[in-house]
């Protein structure tokens, strides 16, 4: 059979000129998501300076973390203070740089490694099923049964306040939901035939896991990762205002936010700028995260 | 053709357990079957016979419940996966959708290319992406095609990509399990012409599972017929074709439709009865519920599978002589 029927066997709706040969590389997706969707770029932009700000905040800050001007309490915004101080004259912009390194960290590091966790066994009780499956998901209802809340707090409480205890109490409340959504997607795929195929080749287990398996979730785990890193900023919010997550004089956004509420009538910009990061920072990520399932998809590749 | 034996069932059970306790639900029972080396077989019978389950059981997809399966002299069927493994890529599967077959997250490079990694045939990866290309040329992909997915394909197209990744491990038997019955006609008879090329220059021998007897005629050099989970007839297709011997096997023959409207008006044989259930098989032969023919003998004995010339029936009447 010559070539050209097998041309014409092709849906015209591919453009078989345009990528013939050429695998599609990482460089190649990212410039498509430029293209596509430039908020998703934006937002990677608007991401990436939140991070570099984090991490040179001594040298961008025009103030001390935790230095007092009592003389200059809760300044209006000015020159010398861009957002003007606190109850303590604490130069608030100088804060927020600080307060971001903790809020971006506690934000990302928790939901990364709740996702890692999360994967794994719902990948393993998913496919294996039987007994391991019964425990994993049993350990995972427990976890889901108790308000995220009071489940970190008993873990605050019992382990005492660090960032790393803060970690791990966000860790623990988050693997179980990823766990169960991987498991699900999991049990249909399993049955599949294109996993049929691959035992049929004689592809390991792990192999179809995570080769077959676990790309096929990675649209709902995308998801899933740009609700998981809002709700975990918040969460420190919420713990830091209950007592039990940054300690006063050590700044972050969700602490920031709860020094500034009293005065949200008079000096309302001490509670509304962390407001208004957080804001945006859980918006880009949303943004970022709808561009990179699009670039993920190969429905969507032209 | 050689009559060396390739592979060969031995009272070949497959039994799946319902939510009833106690209750079994036999969806192969007692079949003994040889598929020569080099041969079609090709194995029909209604949906729900058994047909892939047996297909699935040969080549250890599915663990047997009872009986054996002998290949090179050895077992497979009492193998564990593990002691399983060094044969399982002399044994390949061509699946019946080829829309659910392929990963849709993979490249057409990555999916002919999984069974030579899996083994390590290759080495570099470069040498790999030649040996999917010469693949895809077998196969009648162009090799531009190299980096798309799936869903950029026809049906066919896709069909052959599966048929590439089967014998990418140069196998020696292949299950077909009904490869051409979700595609269009007019694709159906290209794929097929590609099996039988890919038959002669790959030395391969097919398990043919079919419920389209115009696609096994075409495909097949012997046939096997299978109801409820049993043999019924197992002969070389010319012969079945010309005269069936098993009931089953004349009322399955019968309902081909005919392309000539001046035949059309013949007198049709229509089965009747109803199929019983696999949870609950007859004592007897399974298609005595059905067969015009049945009598005391046919309910209360389960026939064996008995030679008559040459070919293999389970019938205590075939249909010689005084029942045509």
């Amino acid at each position: 059979m010559s070539s050209d029927i097998l041309k014409n066997d092709i849906r015209p709706d591919d453009e078989l000129s345009l990528q013939i040969g050429e695998r599609d590389g990482i460089r190649d997706k990212l410039k498509r998501m430029c293209r596509q969707n430039p908020l998703a770029a934006v937002s990677a932009i608007v991401i990436l300076i939140f991070i570099l700000m984090a991490i040179f905040a001594p040298i961008i800050a025009p103030y001390g973390e935790t230095e007092p001007d009592l003389l200059n309490r809760l300044q209006d915004p000015s020159l010398t203070h861009l957002l003007g101080t606190d109850e303590l004259g604490r130069d608030l912009f100088s804060r927020m740089l600080y307060g971001s390194r903790l809020s971006i960290t506690i934000g990302i590091l928790p939901s990364l490694i709740s996702l890692i966790i999360g994967v794994i066994a719902g990948l393993v009780a998913g496919y294996f099923g039987g007994w391991i499956d019964y425990v994993i998901m049993r350990i995972a209802d427990v976890m889901l049964s108790v308000p995220s809340l009071l489940l970190a707090m008993v873990v605050m409480y019992t382990l005492g306040t660090s960032t790393i205890n803060l970690f791990v109490a966000l860790t623990m409340t988050g693997w179980s939901s990823v766990a169960r959504v991987v498991r699900s997607h999991t049990l249909s795929i399993k049955e599949s035939e294109y996993v049929e195929a691959a035992r049929s080749i004689g592809v390991s287990k792990w192999k179809i896991m995570f080769r077959h398996i676990f790309p096929n979730c990675i649209p709902s785990l995308i998801v899933l990762f740009t609700l998981n890193v809002p709700s975990a900023i918040l969460s420190e919010s919420s713990l830091s205002f209950l007592g039990i997550g940054i300690k006063v004089p050590f700044a972050s956004w969700g602490l920031i936010v709860n020094q500034g509420r009293q005065f949200l009538f008079t000096q309302p910009w001490l509670c509304l700028a962390p407001c208004v990061a957080i804001m945006i920072i859980v918006l880009a990520f949303n943004f970022l995260g709808d561009g990179l399932r699009d670039v993920l998809d190969p429905y969507m590749q032209r | 053709m050689s009559r060396e034996i390739l592979l060969r069932a031995e009272h070949l059970y497959k039994t799946y357990k319902t939510g009833k306790k106690g209750r079994e639900v036999h969806a192969v029972s007692d079949v003994s079957l040889e598929i020569h080396k080099g041969e079609t077989l090709a194995l029909v019978g209604e949906s729900g016979c058994g047909k892939s389950t047996l297909g699935r059981t040969l080549i250890h997809m599915l663990p047997a419940t009872a009986g054996s399966v002998i290949y090179k002299d050895m077992d497979i069927a009492a193998m564990s996966d593990k002691q399983f493994k060094p044969y399982r890529s002399k044994m390949q599967m061509i699946f019946q959708d080829p829309y659910a077959s392929l990963d849709p997250r993979m490249t057409v490079r990555d999916i002919i290319a999984e069974p030579l990694e899996t083994y390590k045939l290759c080495g570099s990866r470069e040498k790999t992406t030649e040996a999917v290309l010469r693949l895809m040329e077998a196969v009648g992909i162009p090799g531009e095609f190299l980096n798309r997915y799936p869903h950029q394909f026809s049906g066919g197209q896709r069909q052959r990509i599966g048929i590439a990744r089967a014998i990418a491990l140069r196998p020696e038997l292949i299950i077909c399990d009904e490869p051409v019955s979700a595609l269009d006609v007019s694709v159906q008879s290209q794929v097929l012409n590609l099996l039988k090329d890919i038959q002669k220059d790959y030395d391969l021998t097919y398990l043919f599972i079919g419920h389209d007897l115009s696609v096994v005629n075409f495909m097949a050099d012997r046939v096997c017929v299978m109801f409820l989970g049993c043999i019924c007839e197992v002969a070389d297709k010319d012969e079945l074709y010309a005269k069936p011997l098993h009931p089953y096997s004349e009322f399955l023959l019968d309902a081909i439709p005919i392309a000539d409207p001046h035949r059309r008006n013949r007198k049709r044989k229509v089965i009747s009865g109803e199929i019983p259930s696999p949870m609950d098989l007859p004592k007897g032969c399974c298609f005595c519920t059905r067969c015009p023919y049945a009598t005391e003998e046919c309910r209360s004995i389960r026939p064996e599978l008995r030679d008559i010339g040459g070919r293999k029936v389970a019938c205590h009447h075939p249909l010689e002589g005084e029942n045509r």
